[in-house]
């Protein structure tokens, strides 16, 4: 029973990443109806300038508290701008273009991403300093880690606050409106372009975090870590119900689940024919089914008529 | 640390601007000295990607037996030789490998070091056979790499049977781990050493409890971790390299687990320590050869390669090192550069190499290679012990 808690508790730490990824694809696609493949590398940008300035920081002696938080900040506020700069220069210019090609767009913007983080921070693995002892606590049996207690707790608070954000502030308004209508939205008076850049920078922080929170756990950084995250929160977001903001927090953590518990019993299940290492096909199987299945996922909208 | 990271990113572009220009140079300053030989070196390892480091490690080696060699002045067939080395990225990817391999012959190779992997020498070995270009890899330990009858193929370590022998008798007698998980990549390597290592385990009385399985990509382990729990194991053997194996070991700790963890020579590195930090501490690896220290040359070797790369070695260079000078000893040996000559020298070749003396069996594996033992204690990888003949 134990084990069968700890994979559950894996699988929320995982899941709740996933989420926080799974959010940047899902505000995107809801307003633009596009899928920005380039929103795992922002993850992947944020971890590598965290990871600059936290050892920067702790060079020069700052102290623990003060160092990761004035990272995640530096890292948070450079996806941003990356986010922002991303939707600029590739993806406005094409806004009205047929669908495929903002998507073609998104697919270099991420090898481009990924080939300047691997000369800018070289090609191998770069351990993730952590100042705090990362102390192990006994929950009936199993063990979860202050690091991870603390991601699955961000990450809630971070959902929460953009649930707020989007249905309590003007802002939100405006983007659900967008989402809406975009040309209805311009005619009463929202500033589409400028709502799409917020979105855009929303979900690029939101990356962030995440890329700060993944290099914590596992205390390792590599310039391509954000493709496979990439495509398995696209995967959370699409199981969900892609445009869809709960959905994809749900999409995430379900996810995260099936991997963790997909892995940790096929072994067993299967008299070892199949073994753990089919841990990544999970992820895209379910993708296959609810495409097949369900396209508009667990919680998705009809949304025949956006496409 | 900001701005170095700067002058790198310009510097990459620099590179790339140059080598945009270089490109017509260099064949222009072809023409060589009066008489002056050249002879092509290939080297091939992964320099891009997650084992990247290792690669370079091992590009390093061999680029400075090279310019050993040219520093020394080498004289084959009464010409002075000056060697070239062709530096391939095979990414650790089996296509990938058998492509830079046909580059490599279509350049005119005389010998090949590499690949790093055995999942990629192996592949590119037919090639290198079908060419009859010899190749002599510094790392690759799967048994099938020399099985395949193949007259080309050499290496300068010990292979995954001996490997595996050492690592599962140590583990089941000495560390008296009775019930044993074993993880593989699924690579050619990983698999071979965790295959050997449950055989020789098995037979030292030990039980294996769980086979689990994960990538050379992979990152997250702790559902394989959390199902190894439950079979209450006291040793995790890793087959894989150390990209892995630092998570791995790291992840492992995390889930508050107290067992031995144990690698191959995939995992002693300096990186390995590095990446997984204080969880690091007390695992084992093992590495083909004698500890540098204990080689005459090798001390030596290590202090110069230090100041050269400002770099501790990460793992193999030593052994490219090595490969190159087997080479060229053949080369001398047949006083000639051509492959067809000195292959037959190749498989005689006596050195006293920086790793070991090196000798090849009749399939191209080294004679009597020893293996030592290491552990992570505070903080640094030391010697246990070394098991197996020193020299043939």
């Amino acid at each position: 029973m134990d084990i069968f808690l700890q994979q559950i508790i894996n699988g929320l730490v995982q899941g709740s990443v996933y989420a926080l990824v799974a959010l940047g694809y899902t505000m995107v696609y809801g307003i633009l109806g596009l899928i920005n493949f380039a929103h795992g590398e922002v993850v992947m940008v944020g971890a590598m300038v965290a990871l600059a300035v936290l050892q920067a920081l702790l060079a020069a002696a700052f102290s623990p508290v003060l160092a990761v938080l004035l990272s995640l900040m530096v890292a948070v506020s450079a996806c941003m701008v990356l986010g922002y700069g991303i939707e600029r220069i590739a993806y406005r210019p094409l806004r009205n273009a047929p669908r495929l090609a903002p998507l073609i767009t998104a697919i270099g913007v991420s090898i481009v991403l990924q080939n300047l983080a691997m000369m800018i921070w070289g090609r191998e693995y770069h351990p993730f300093p952590m100042p705090f002892t990362n102390e192990l606590h006994a929950v009936g049996g199993a063990i979860i880690t202050s690091v991870q207690i603390a991601i699955v707790f961000i990450a809630l608070l971070m959902m929460v606050s953009l649930m707020l954000l989007v249905h309590r502030t003007r802002l939100g308004r405006a983007m659900r409106a967008v989402a809406e209508n975009p040309s209805a939205a311009m005619l009463m008076g929202v500033d589409t372009n400028r709502v799409i850049s917020a979105t855009f920078m929303l979900g690029s922080a939101l990356a962030a975090v995440a890329g700060f929170m993944v290099s914590a756990n596992y205390g390792i950084v590599h310039y391509y870590m954000g493709f496979m995250l990439g495509l398995k929160a696209f995967t959370a977001a699409v199981l969900g119900g892609i445009g869809n903001l709960r959905g994809a927090m749900l999409g995430g953590v379900v996810l995260g689940l099936i991997e963790s518990l997909g892995a940790g019993y096929i072994g067993d299940i299967t008299g070892g024919f199949f073994g753990s290492n089919y841990q990544d096909v999970f992820a895209f199987c379910v993708l296959i089914a609810v495409l097949v299945l369900r396209p508009s996922g667990l919680l998705g909208e009809r949304v025949a008529e956006r496409a | 640390m900001h701005f170095n990271q700067f002058l790198r990113f310009f510097f990459v572009f620099l590179i790339v601007a140059l080598s945009a220009c270089g490109k017509s140079e260099t064949q222009v300053a072809k023409p060589q000295g009066a008489g002056e030989v050249v002879v092509k070196i290939g080297a091939s390892a992964p320099l891009t990607g997650p084992q990247a480091h290792i690669g370079k490690d091992n590009e390093n080696g061999t680029r400075m037996a090279i310019e050993d060699a040219n520093a020394k002045g080498v004289i084959i067939g009464g010409k002075k030789v000056r060697f070239e080395l062709l530096s391939e990225d095979d990414q650790t990817d089996p296509k990938t490998a058998t492509i830079v391999a046909q580059k490599l012959v279509d350049a005119k190779v005389n010998g090949v070091i590499g690949h790093l992997n055995s999942g990629t020498t192996i592949p590119a070995s037919r090639i290198y056979s079908e060419n009859s270009i010899p190749q002599i890899s510094p790392s690759a330990t799967a048994v099938a790499y020399t099985a395949q009858g193949f007259k080309t193929a050499f290496r300068v370590m010990a292979n995954d049977a001996q490997q595996g022998k050492v690592l599962g008798e140590f583990a089941a007698k000495n560390l008296n781990a009775k019930k044993i998980a074993v993880i593989d990549d699924r690579t050619a390597y990983g698999q071979g050493i965790a295959d050997e290592f449950v055989k020789s385990a098995e037979a030292s009385g030990a039980q294996i409890v769980s086979r689990q399985y994960t990538t050379d990509k992979a990152i997250d382990f702790a559902a394989v971790l959390t199902s190894i729990k439950g079979k209450q194991a006291d040793l995790i053997f890793f087959g894989g390299m150390d990209p892995q194996g630092a998570p791995m070991v790291k992840q492992l700790r995390a889930l508050g687990m107290k067992v031995h963890f144990m690698m191959g020579d995939g995992g002693y590195t300096p990186k390995l320590i590095a990446n997984a930090g204080a969880a690091a501490e007390g695992a084992y690896a093992s590495l083909p050869g004698v500890p540098l220290d204990k080689m005459p040359s090798g001390r030596d070797f290590a202090t110069r390669y230090e100041t050269q790369f400002k770099q501790p070695i990460q793992l193999y260079a030593p052994y490219c090192y090595d490969a190159v000078n087997v080479m060229i000893a053949a080369m001398q040996k047949a006083d000639s550069a051509e492959p067809a000559k000195y292959l037959p020298e190749l498989g005689k070749v006596i050195h006293e190499g920086v790793t070991a003396k090196i000798a090849f069996d009749e399939k191209g594996d080294l004679k009597g290679g020893a293996i030592t033992l290491y552990q992570v204690r505070e903080g640094k990888w030391q010697v246990i012990e070394t098991m197996g003949g020193v020299a043939p």
